[in-house]
C-alpha cells in the first residue's frame, strides 16, 4: 500500500494477471518487503491479534446466524437449542462470546500501547483517529451483540443504553422511538440490532483496511519513537514481523482457549441466563466488562445529560489527543514524568472498572466522581501541562544505536503506579466486605469441577429421580427432551431406556383430523412437559411467585464472590457458584425464624435466599425419594444429587468441553513454542 | 424506521376497570409495552403527597395536577424510572412511594422524584375516567 511495486512473479499466469491487477505486488509491498522497525516488542503484536479476532468473530459469527433467530419469543432458546443441537454449537457460541471480550482486551492493549509510545502523534494522527472510530464501531457492535439471547441482562442494557440518548434535548425522544422501532424495547428492537450487529463488523473491516493502509504510509511508530534512518533500522515484515506476530497470535490463543474450554461464563452475568422480562428489572444492571469504566463515569455524574456527555467525551476526547499531548519526544521510554502519569492513568481506567461493577451507593459514588476528574484530567491537564514543562531525557539517533544501549530500568514507576493503584483497590475493598455481610452458600467438592471434571453417572440417574418426583410438581425443564438423557456425556441412558421413560409420560400433541387436540405417550424427541400450561398459571398456583424453569437454574443463579476472588477464581477455574448456591437453598430452610428477621405471610426463611423470604416450601424431606444404588436417602445427598443433575441440564456438553479444550491446550502449547524457536532463528542475526 | 402500522395500532387505548383495587393497593397494567402503575392511595399517602411545598421539589408539580380532581385517591403513573428505564417497585423507600432498584431513584406516593439520579417525575400518561371505576389509558 505504499506506492507501485517493482514485483515481478515468475509464473507466467501470475504474471499476466499482475499486469492487469497488480494485487500480488501491491501484497508483496505491504505484507513482504515492507519495511519494519528493528526494535518493536511484543506489544506490537496486538494489531496482528486484532486482525485475527476481527477474522474469527466474523466467521464464528455467520454461522451462528445460521441457526439463530431474531425474534422475542424464540431468540432466548434459539439460543439454547443452538449450544444444545448444533454441531459445535456449543464451542462456536464459546467462541463468539468469549471473542468479544478477547477482542476488547486486546483493542485496550493496543490503545494503551499507543498511548504510552506516542504512536497518535504527527503523523499518524489519521491513523489514530481511525483506530478511535474503530474503537466507537466495536463498542456499539459488542452492545448489539450482547442484546441479541435475549436474556434479562440483554434486555435492560438495552433499555438503559437506548434510553441513554433520550437525554438528548429536543430530538432525544425521537431517536429513541427510531432506535426502538415501537414504544419500548421489544421484537423490533431485537430485529433492527439483528440486521446492525451483521452489518458493523464489516464495516469495521472496511475502516481496518484504511487504518492499515494509513499505518503503511506512515510507518510504524517503535519503542524508541525515532524514525528509521537507515536500513540498518529496519528488517522486511516478511519472515521476520510475520513469524512474531504468528507467535504472539499463539500466545493469545492460549488465553482465548481458556475461557472458551475451562470458563465460558465467567465473564458473562449470571442473570443473562433469564429469559427477558419486561415486567421485572433485575437488581443490579451491570453492562459487559468492557464497558465499565465508561458505565462509571455515567453515574458518578448526578445530572442525567452531563453524565451522557461526560461518558461520551471520555471517549472522544482520543480523537484530540495528538493535539493535546503536543511533546515533540514520542515515547514515554524517554520521558519521565509522562511515564508515571500513563501507569496512573493505567490504574484509574482499571478502579473505574472495578467501580462500574459496584452498587452506585455511598463511598462507591464519591471513588467514583474522584476518579472520573482523574480521567479527564489526565487527558485535558496532564497531558498539555507535561508537553510543556517536561524535560525529556535525550532520545537515541537511530533505532541501532537504541538497540545497543538497550537498558531495563522501568521498573521503579511501575512499582510506584502499581502500589497505588493497590492501596486504593484495598480501600474500596473494606466497604465492599463491611456491607455484603449475608450468608454465602458454602462450597461442595463437585466432580464435575476442574479442568478435568466429569458427571458423576450415579449422581445424574438419581437426581433425575428427584426431579421427576419432586421438583416437577412445580418446575418445568423445558430444554430438556427425553432424547438427551441417552447423550454421551449425560446419565448414560440406553435408547430403550430412554423410550420407556419418554412413554411414561402424557404429552399433548395435535391437532388431528377433527381438529382437535390429544394426548399421547411420549416419544424420545419431545422434551420435559411442563407442570403449568403458561406463566399466570404457574403464578395464580403458587402464590405469585411462578416457580422457575430449572434447565439453566445451575447458570442463571449465582452469588458475588467478591475480591480478590474473581481473580483466584481464574486461575483455580471454580465455576460452582451457581451449584453451590442451588444445593444450598435446598437445604437452608430453617423453621425457626431468626429474632430481627421478618417474613411475609405465605412465605419460609432460607437461610440463602437473598433476602431470606422464599415462597417455596421446604422441598425436600429425609427419605422422600428412594434410591436404588443404596445412597443414603438425606436431603444432603438429594440436594447433591438433584443438584448434579441440573448442572447437567444447563451443560449437557461440559465433559466434551473440557476434554476438547485438553487436546487444544496440547497442541496449542506445543504450537506456541515452535513459533517461539522459529522466531529466533529468524530473528538471530536482527538483534 | 419508525414504528409500523401493527405496532401502531397494538398501542391504541385500553380500558382498566379500577373496582377489585382495594384502598393501599396497586396494580400493575402494560400498555404499549410500558408498565402502568395504577395506586389506589390511602388517606395518608394522599396527605403526605399534599402536604410536601411543591417549590422544594426537584421537579415541582403539585400533587392536585398529577392526578383527576374527583378522583384524588387514584394515581395513575408510568412505572419506568426517567434515569434509564428501569421499573421501581411499588410501596418502597423513604416516601411512601416507588424505589428503583438500578441506581437508587426515590418517588413519594404522587409518583414525583425526591431522591436520586432521575432527572423528572414519573410520567403521567394519558387517561380518562370512562365512569367511577373504569379508566381509559391512552
Amino acid at each position: 500500500m505504499s506506492g507501485p511495486s517493482d514485483y515481478q512473479p515468475s509464473n507466467p499466469a501470475l504474471q499476466w494477471i499482475e499486469r492487469r491487477l497488480p494485487i500480488l505486488g501491491l501484497v508483496h509491498s505491504s505484507f513482504v518487503v515492507y519495511p519494519t522497525p528493528r526494535n518493536l516488542n511484543y506489544w506490537w503484536t496486538f494489531g496482528a491479534i486484532l486482525s485475527f479476532m476481527l477474522g474469527m468473530q466474523i466467521l464464528t459469527g455467520v454461522i451462528l446466524a445460521m441457526h439463530y433467530t431474531p425474534h422475542a419469543d424464540l431468540a432466548f432458546k434459539s439460543v439454547e437449542l443452538l449450544v444444545r443441537d448444533v454441531n459445535y454449537g456449543w464451542l462456536l457460541r464459546n467462541m463468539h462470546a468469549c471473542g468479544a471480550s478477547m477482542f476488547f482486551f486486546a483493542v485496550y492493549v493496543h490503545m494503551l500501547r499507543g498511548l504510552y509510545y506516542g504512536s497518535y502523534k504527527e503523523p499518524r494522527e489519521v491513523l489514530w483517529i481511525l483506530g478511535v472510530i474503530i474503537y466507537l464501531l466495536m463498542m456499539a457492535t459488542g452492545f448489539m451483540g450482547y442484546v441479541l439471547p435475549w436474556g434479562q441482562m440483554s434486555f435492560w442494557g438495552a433499555t438503559v443504553i437506548t434510553n441513554l440518548f433520550s437525554a438528548i434535548p429536543y430530538v432525544g425522544e425521537s431517536i429513541v422511538t427510531l432506535l426502538w422501532g415501537g414504544y419500548s424495547v421489544g421484537n423490533p428492537t431485537l430485529n433492527r440490532f439483528f440486521s446492525l450487529h451483521y452489518l458493523l463488523p464489516f464495516l469495521i473491516a472496511g475502516v481496518v483496511v484504511l487504518h492499515v493502509w494509513a499505518l503503511h504510509v506512515a510507518g510504524q511508530n517503535n519503542p524508541d519513537g525515532v524514525e528509521p534512518k537507515t536500513e540498518k533500522d529496519t528488517v522486511p515484515f516478511t519472515p521476520h514481523a510475520t513469524i512474531k506476530d504468528g507467535f504472539g497470535v499463539a500466545c493469545f490463543l492460549l488465553l482465548y482457549a481458556w475461557f472458551i474450554f475451562y470458563m465460558p461464563n465467567y465473564l458473562g452475568d449470571a442473570d443473562n441466563y433469564i429469559p427477558a422480562n419486561p415486567g421485572v428489572t433485575p437488581p443490579h444492571i451491570v453492562p459487559e466488562w468492557y464497558y465499565l469504566p465508561f458505565y462509571a463515569i455515567l453515574r458518578s455524574i448526578p445530572n442525567k445529560l452531563a453524565g451522557v456527555i461526560g461518558m461520551f467525551s471520555a471517549i472522544i476526547v482520543l480523537v484530540f489527543l495528538p493535539w493535546l499531548d503536543s511533546a515533540k519526544t514520542r515515547s514515554s521510554k524517554y520521558r519521565p514524568l509522562a511515564k508515571q502519569f500513563f501507569w496512573i492513568f493505567v490504574a484509574v481506567c482499571i478502579l473505574l472498572g472495578y467501580l462500574g461493577a459496584q452498587p452506585p451507593e455511598g463511598i462507591y459514588v464519591i471513588a467514583g466522581r474522584v476518579l472520573t476528574v482523574c480521567y479527564f484530567a489526565y487527558f485535558l491537564i496532564v497531558l498539555p501541562l507535561l508537553s510543556r514543562i517536561e524535560t525529556p531525557r535525550p532520545v537515541p539517533n537511530s533505532i541501532s544505536e537504541a538497540i545497543l544501549a538497550k537498558s531495563g530500568k522501568a521498573v521503579a514507576s511501575v512499582a510506584v503506579a502499581l502500589v497505588a493503584a493497590g492501596a486504593l483497590f484495598l480501600g474500596s475493598l473494606q466497604d465492599a466486605r463491611a456491607e455484603e455481610g449475608g450468608t454465602k452458600p458454602p462450597g461442595n467438592s463437585w466432580s464435575f469441577a476442574g479442568p478435568f471434571g466429569k458427571y458423576d453417572r450415579g449422581a445424574l440417574q438419581r437426581g433425575l429421580k428427584v426431579y421427576k418426583e419432586v421438583c416437577s410438581n412445580c418446575h418445568g425443564l423445558s430444554l430438556i427432551a427425553f432424547r438427551n438423557l441417552g447423550d454421551p456425556g449425560g446419565p448414560g441412558y440406553s435408547v430403550a431406556q430412554v423410550a420407556a421413560f419418554a412413554s411414561d409420560y402424557k404429552i399433548k400433541d395435535g391437532p388431528n383430523d377433527q381438529g382437535e387436540m390429544f394426548e399421547r405417550p411420549g416419544r424420545a424427541a419431545d422434551y420435559f412437559p411442563s407442570p403449568f400450561p403458561n406463566e399466570q398459571a404457574a403464578r395464580a398456583a403458587n402464590g405469585g411467585a411462578a416457580p422457575p424453569d430449572l434447565s439453566l437454574i445451575t447458570k442463571a443463579r449465582s452469588y458475588g464472590r467478591g475480591f480478590p476472588m474473581f481473580i483466584i477464581d481464574f486461575f483455580s477455574q471454580y465455576q460452582e457458584q451457581g451449584p453451590d448456591y442451588v444445593a444450598a437453598v435446598l437445604q437452608g430452610f430453617e423453621d425457626k425464624v431468626p429474632e430481627g428477621v421478618t417474613i411475609p405471610e405465605g412465605s419460609y426463611y432460607n437461610k440463602y435466599f437473598p433476602g431470606h423470604a422464599i415462597k417455596m416450601p421446604k422441598p425436600l424431606s429425609d427419605g422422600q425419594v428412594t434410591f436404588d444404588d443404596g445412597s443414603p436417602t438425606t436431603v444432603a445427598q438429594y440436594a447433591k444429587d438433584v443438584t448434579t443433575f441440573l448442572m447437567w441440564t444447563a451443560e449437557p456438553h461440559m465433559e466434551a468441553r473440557k476434554r476438547l479444550g485438553f487436546q487444544v491446550f496440547i497442541f496449542l502449547i506445543i504450537f506456541a513454542f515452535l513459533m517461539y524457536f522459529t522466531k529466533k532463528k529468524v530473528w538471530a542475526d536482527s538483534h | 424506521m419508525n414504528p409500523d402500522a401493527s405496532t401502531i395500532a397494538a398501542g391504541a387505548p385500553i380500558e382498566v376497570d379500577l373496582s377489585p383495587v382495594a384502598e393501599g393497593q396497586d396494580i400493575k397494567v402494560f400498555w404499549r409495552g410500558k408498565p402502568i402503575y395504577i395506586s389506589h392511595r390511602t388517606k395518608k399517602q394522599i396527605d403526605e403527597a399534599r402536604a410536601v411545598p411543591v417549590a422544594s421539589l426537584p421537579d415541582p408539580q403539585s400533587d392536585e395536577a398529577r392526578v383527576k380532581s374527583g378522583h384524588d385517591q387514584w394515581l395513575v403513573v408510568i412505572g419506568i424510572c426517567t434515569h434509564l428505564g428501569c421499573i421501581p417497585i411499588a410501596h418502597e423507600g423513604n416516601y411512601d412511594g416507588f424505589f428503583c432498584p438500578c441506581h437508587g431513584s426515590q418517588y413519594d406516593s404522587s409518583g414525583r422524584i425526591r431522591q436520586g439520579p432521575a432527572p423528572a417525575n414519573l410520567a403521567v400518561p394519558p387517561y380518562t375516567f370512562v365512569s367511577d371505576t373504569k379508566i381509559q389509558i391512552g
